[in-house]
Formats: structure tokens, C-alpha cells, sequence
């Protein structure tokens, strides 16, 4: 680079020859110089602002040329990384505690119609009502003919259907892929399972929804693509299951009974190990619900969850449970049993005079109503409704099924003395037998408040909700015992097994009030081994009769209960219990008064 | 220098090129290994899902004790019962070696009378 002189020589002699100051000559020059560097500043930062102008228009064209790219393209799962995670039936299985399948999924195909391809509509017609008996001929050569452009036939079909359909080489006929719900095991745990229909249905796929039972409470869960296909467990035991239908279904036979009903129940834990209602019904072919008539006349009506029934004597166990726990009466207490008992023109009726007092432990023992009803009073209305809400007897079951949260108990309007006094022995409050099996559960148990479930869960340790204390859980265990060694319970006796239990047998309410002579619900409710209960085990028979002794018997002792003690008999060694002798006579209860 | 410079980078390009292009179709290789093994594996898993499903309907409980009943004669095999459980004790051991060959009473008798004869 060339440098300017500031004072070039000629300029300043002749500056100086004309008596100029040459300094203004170098001042001028200095400014010239700092003018021609200001602007040679300015093009540089020029070019430069020009420059990160540039570079930030394409970047942000990049940005946005990428968020166009990525908001007009399809959406697709990143291919390298998936390791077929992402091919899961799109909906779980279900399986029992020991991971037996009781429901799965089956590729079928639907078979659906387009008539405008067809070639031959009348004989595509003719073929499919041979291979389809269930389909009419004409109506099918009425659609294929008419103005329609589409129209499913069949929902599901089998392979060797579909080769079938495909031999009749119509090409207007075809086929859609479906995911169909198989309950591999028929009719058992059918209440349980409930079943599952289709939803929203596409050429390509169809929705599968639950309808009823655990399939629809935990709809949302098993439809969960989170759940990674994981199986959802249910505490059931299929072959506990498998057997105690069996048993329950030759009792019902055998004691000539409308319906049934079995559970039994981890007394501990809440779980349903077995849930058995009769009649019952294939999951797979559900049957249509009643429109009209008793709703529990369907085979789809579950007994154990939504039948509330008086369940009678059973509930003396809760009476007498409250009496001991607060004070009001000892196993030893005489209780007044003098009969028959008045209240206005109402009259409480023993089955048997037994005398005019007996002890606590016989008023269960033998199943006096006068005295639990004289318990009750001394009870009082108030406290016996607390008493029966923290065992959850008057609100609904908290269990898995969808039709759980509508069935609560009925109870009396107004909770009068009366009422407390007929509700001590399990008259005027209608509950489940969910709900007995739950509340039997929580008094035998060591006096922890238990919720049934159908889910399998770890047992958690310690007592979250504490109903009774264990000294009285004890001795109401003692009790039950005794109703099986000397009571009305006495063909329930299982060697080896320490059967405890009450009877309950309840006449039936007529739909326009009042009671039926010749109709009963007879309860068994259960436990075993008596001394520390595993299981509870409810069964209820509806009207059953059998005859023994020259006569027909209704009441529980001859029907639910030799049910109840073969059931036992056949499930206890599936759930590994061996028989054992029962600890000597010092357990139980001390017959001393005070 | 400045040449060289220039031809050695010109080559640099050229190769990372190369092994970009290299590398993509790999990738896309292997992309299209995986989806045929995800579909190989999506059949797998259907055919699993029938032969468990089969395998569930065959063994069924109903089924299975229609067959043990059928097959009485030969398996005759019954429901479990309490009665079925038995005590390691019960379980036949073999009997423990004689320590002297003799057992029964009579040798014994015998060996002595010898004994005292002698």
C-alpha cells in the first residue's frame, strides 16, 4: 500500500512561498486519510452485516424448510431402533395367578361384499348360504343385486371357512384381517371374563371393546399400547375355578336349585381365588340380555356380585362380633332366647324353641334369632349401621367388575329398633354375597378390614384398617368352628381341614311383598382352616330343596352347606393345603362368665 | 504448496463422499433387513399367539377331565383328594444291609447252640 505523504515537500515550499501555514496542507491531508478509512470501515462492516444477514436467512430457512418437511410428511416410528416391541396384539391377554390363559387374541378374518365387482351375485348367493346355514339365500341375492355398494356378511370367520369362501372364486367378495377375543376356556369364569364385542369397525381392522366383567373395567388398560402387551393378571386360579363350578354345578343339580353361586376368597389379601356363578354362559357367543322380566333369570346375571339377597343367619356372626368386641356380652354370657319375641304385632320366631336362655357362643352355635335380635338391642340401631359400614356392607364392592359400583346393599329406609333387630339376623338388608365374603373375610382374618379383588397383588404386611381386635376375631373363629363340630353346619366337616361357618337360610321376598313359604336362599359362609383361615369360602343356593328324612329340606344345613363341604374337599389340596390336625381343645373359646 | 493443498483436499472430499455415499446405503441396507425380520418376527408372534390360544383350548380343564375320564381304564387317574397326600415316612426306602448274615431267630439259636457246643 502506497503511502501518501502528510507534507509532501512541494506543496509546503510553495505553502511557504505564499506566506501559507503548511500545517493546514498536513491537517487537510490527515483529514483526507481519515475520511477515505471511514468509508473503507464502512463497505467492511457493511459486507459483514451482509454476510451474518445471509447466514441467519438460511438458517432460519433450514429451520424452516425442516418444520414444513416434517409437518406435511406421514409420521413414522423410527425403524432402527424398534426391537418388536411395537408388534403387540392391540389388546392384552388376560391370564389366571399362575399365568394361564383365560383370555387371548385370534387373527380371523371378516368376510365382507362389494357387489359392484361381482360376476355372478345369484350364484356367489347360493355358495356362501351352503357354506354359512345361518344365512338366507334370497336376502343375500337382494343385497348382491340391489343399489348397494357395500356390505358386511359375516363378523368372523374361520381358515377353512375363508378357503371356502375363496373356492367360490367371486371376486367381489372379500376379506378384512380382524383381531377376534377367544376365551379358550368356554364357559368358566364367564361372569368374571364378561366378553368383548367389536367397536369401530374398518375394511382394514376393527376396534375389540370389553362388554361386561373385568374385560370392560380394565378396558382402558388392556387397550393401553404403554402396557407393552404385558397381560393383565387376575388372582383367579383356573383350576380352582374349573373345579368349584363343577362341584357347585352337581350341588345345584342335586339340590334342585335355580341358581348358585361359590367364592372363595384369600382371607387375607381379598383375592378371589374362585368366583362361580350359575347358570352361566360362553364369553365367546354371549347371549343377548333380557329386555323384559327378572334380569336374574339371564345367564349373563351375576349371582355372587349382583344379586343382593337377605342372606339370614350369616349375619348373626356380625352381631355377635360387635357384642364381644364392645363389651356387651362375653362367649359365656346367657342370653335371654325365651320365644317368641314381640315387637308391636311383630314377632321374632326361633327355628326350634331353644329354652328360655342360652349361652352366646350357643346363640350362634344354634342359630337363635330372639337372642342376636336381644344382642342387637342392647347394641343399639346406631352403633350396629357403623358397625355394618366399616364392614363394608352398605356400600358397593370396590372389585373389578364394571357391574360392581352399581349394586349397593338395600337397606332399611329407616334404620328403626326393629329394623336393627331383624338386620342382626340378616333380615332386611340385602347384600351380595360378595359382600359377605368380603366382611367375613375382615371378621375372621384378625379383624382387618379386607376389599375383595380380582387382581393379583402382593400381600402387604400390617393392618391398614382394623374392624375388630384379634382377641375377638379369635373367638369369633372359635364359634364358627363350634357351628361345624356341634352345630347347624355340621355336614361341612372336612377331616383335615378345620371347617368354620354359619348358615344363613332366608326365605325369599315376593316382588309385591311379604315372604314365600317354599322358597329359600340358603348361605354357607365359610372358613378353613378355622384356627388361621386361608380362604372364606360363600356359597348360596337359590330355592333349593332336597328331601332327607322322609321330608323336603330347605334350610342350608342340607343344601349349601354338604356343597360347601365338597367343594372344600376337592379345592383345598389344589391350593396346597394339606390336611392337618387341628391344634388341641385349648384353642378356642373359654366358656367362663363373668 | 498452495497446489498441494488444493489436490489434497479436492482427494479428502472425494473419499468422505465416497464413504458418506458408503455409509447411506448400508444404512439403508440394514433398514431393510430390519423390517423384514420385524415382519418375519410380527408372523412369529401371530403364529405364537394361535398355538397359545390352541394350546389354552386344548388344555382346557373341561377337556381334560372328559379325557382322564375316557381314559380311566388305562390312566385311572382321580380327582385330588386330602387322602392323596402322604408323609415322606411312608415312602419305601430299601431295607438297610444285614450287618451279620443271620436274621431270623432260628440261626440265631443255632449259631449259639454251636457256640456253647464248641
Amino acid at each position: 500500500m502506497t503511502r501518501t505523504p502528510l507534507r509532501p515537500l512541494a506543496r509546503v515550499l510553495e505553502a511557504r512561498a505564499k506566506g501559507e501555514n503548511p500545517d493546514a496542507i498536513e491537517r487537510e491531508n490527515i483529514r483526507l486519510r481519515h475520511e477515505r478509512m471511514r468509508d473503507r470501515m464502512r463497505v467492511r462492516a457493511e459486507s459483514r452485516l451482509l454476510m451474518m444477514a445471509v447466514m441467519f436467512v438460511m438458517l432460519f430457512a433450514v429451520v424452516g424448510a425442516r418444520m414444513g418437511v416434517l409437518a406435511s410428511t406421514e409420521p413414522s416410528e423410527p425403524r432402527a431402533s424398534a426391537g418388536g416391541e411395537s408388534i403387540v396384539a392391540q389388546r392384552a391377554d388376560i391370564v389366571d395367578r399362575n399365568g394361564r390363559l383365560l383370555a387371548t387374541n385370534l387373527v380371523t378374518n371378516a368376510l365382507y361384499a362389494q357387489p359392484p365387482m361381482m360376476i355372478e351375485p345369484a350364484r356367489a348367493a347360493r355358495e356362501l348360504a351352503k357354506i354359512f346355514p345361518d344365512l338366507d339365500e334370497e336376502e343375500l341375492v337382494e343385497d348382491f343385486t340391489g343399489k348397494r355398494k357395500f356390505l358386511w356378511i359375516k363378523r368372523k370367520i374361520s381358515p377353512e371357512q375363508q378357503q371356502m369362501v375363496h373356492d367360490i372364486g367371486e371376486p367381489g367378495l372379500l376379506f378384512g384381517p380382524r383381531e377376534m377375543r377367544l376365551y379358550p376356556n368356554g364357559r368358566l369364569a364367564a361372569h368374571v371374563l364378561g366378553g368383548a364385542g367389536f367397536g369401530r369397525e374398518g375394511v382394514h381392522s376393527a376396534e375389540v371393546i370389553g362388554v361386561a366383567g373385568v374385560e370392560k373395567a380394565f378396558d382402558d388398560y388392556l387397550r393401553d399400547p404403554a402396557n407393552g402387551g404385558a397381560p393383565l393378571e387376575l388372582s383367579l386360579d383356573l383350576t380352582v375355578q374349573a373345579t368349584a363350578r363343577r362341584v357347585l354345578e352337581g350341588g345345584m343339580k342335586i339340590m334342585d336349585a335355580k341358581g348358585a353361586t361359590a367364592i372363595l376368597m384369600d382371607a387375607r389379601t381379598g383375592e378371589l381365588v374362585s368366583l362361580v356363578s350359575l347358570p352361566d354362559f360362553d364369553p365367546n357367543d354371549r347371549p343377548v340380555p333380557l329386555t323384559e322380566g327378572d334380569p336374574s333369570d339371564s345367564p349373563l346375571f351375576n349371582r355372587a356380585v349382583q344379586g343382593v339377597y337377605e342372606l339370614g343367619s350369616t349375619f348373626k356372626v356380625f352381631t355377635a362380633a360387635q357384642a364381644l368386641e364392645m363389651g356387651v356380652a362375653a362367649p359365656g354370657t346367657m342370653v335371654d332366647t325365651q320365644g317368641p319375641l314381640r315387637w308391636g304385632k311383630f314377632r321374632i320366631r326361633d327355628f326350634h324353641d331353644y329354652g328360655s336362655e342360652m349361652s352366646l357362643t350357643d346363640v350362634i352355635v344354634k342359630s337363635s334369632n330372639i337372642g342376636t335380635a336381644r344382642l342387637a338391642q342392647q347394641i343399639g340401631g346406631d352403633r350396629q349401621r357403623v358397625f355394618l359400614e366399616r364392614l363394608g356392607l352398605t356400600e358397593p364392592t370396590p372389585v373389578e367388575l364394571v357391574e360392581a359400583p352399581g349394586i349397593a346393599p338395600l337397606l332399611p329406609a329407616r334404620w328403626s329398633e326393629l329394623s336393627t333387630m331383624t338386620i342382626s339376623y340378616g333380615h332386611g338388608l340385602s347384600a351380595s354375597p360378595l359382600h359377605l365374603a368380603a366382611a367375613y373375610a375382615s371378621v375372621v382374618n384378625g379383624g382387618c378390614k379386607v376389599a375383595p379383588t380380582l387382581v393379583r397383588r402382593v400381600p402387604e404386611p400390617g393392618c391398614a384398617e382394623r374392624v375388630i381386635s384379634e382377641k375377638t376375631s379369635r373367638t369369633i373363629r372359635g364359634m364358627l368352628r363350634e357351628v361345624v363340630t356341634r352345630g347347624t353346619a355340621s355336614f361341612a366337616e372336612v377331616e383335615g381341614y378345620a371347617v368354620g361357618g354359619k348358615t344363613g337360610t332366608a326365605d325369599k321376598p315376593r316382588p309385591r311383598g311379604g315372604y314365600y313359604e317354599d322358597r329359600v336362599i340358603a348361605t354357607f359362609a365359610g372358613l378353613f382352616p378355622a384356627h388361621d383361615p386361608d380362604y372364606v369360602l360363600i356359597v348360596t343356593l337359590d330355592e333349593p330343596t332336597v328331601s332327607a328324612l322322609g321330608e323336603a329340606q330347605r334350610t342350608a344345613g342340607w343344601t349349601a352347606v354338604p356343597v360347601a363341604s365338597e367343594l372344600i374337599r376337592r379345592v383345598a389340596p389344589l391350593l396346597d393345603m394339606r390336611p392337618e390336625i387341628e391344634p388341641g381343645p385349648a384353642f378356642g373359646v373359654k366358656l367362663t362368665g363373668n | 504448496m498452495r497446489g498441494l493443498i488444493y489436490v489434497l483436499s479436492t482427494l479428502a472430499v472425494i473419499a468422505l463422499a465416497y464413504w458418506a455415499y458408503h455409509e447411506n446405503y448400508q444404512t439403508q441396507q440394514a433398514l431393510r433387513e430390519v423390517k423384514s425380520l420385524q415382519r418375519q418376527i410380527g408372523d412369529a408372534r401371530e403364529r405364537l399367539a394361535v398355538l397359545r390360544a390352541e394350546w389354552a383350548y386344548l388344555n382346557r380343564p373341561e377337556r381334560l377331565r372328559d379325557l382322564s375320564e375316557l381314559n380311566f381304564p388305562d390312566l385311572q387317574l382321580m380327582p385330588l383328594a386330602p387322602e392323596h397326600f402322604g408323609s415322606v415316612a411312608e415312602v419305601a426306602y430299601p431295607a438297610p444291609e444285614p450287618r451279620f448274615g443271620i436274621l431270623d431267630p432260628v440261626d440265631v439259636a443255632a449259631r449259639l447252640i454251636e457256640g456253647v457246643a464248641e
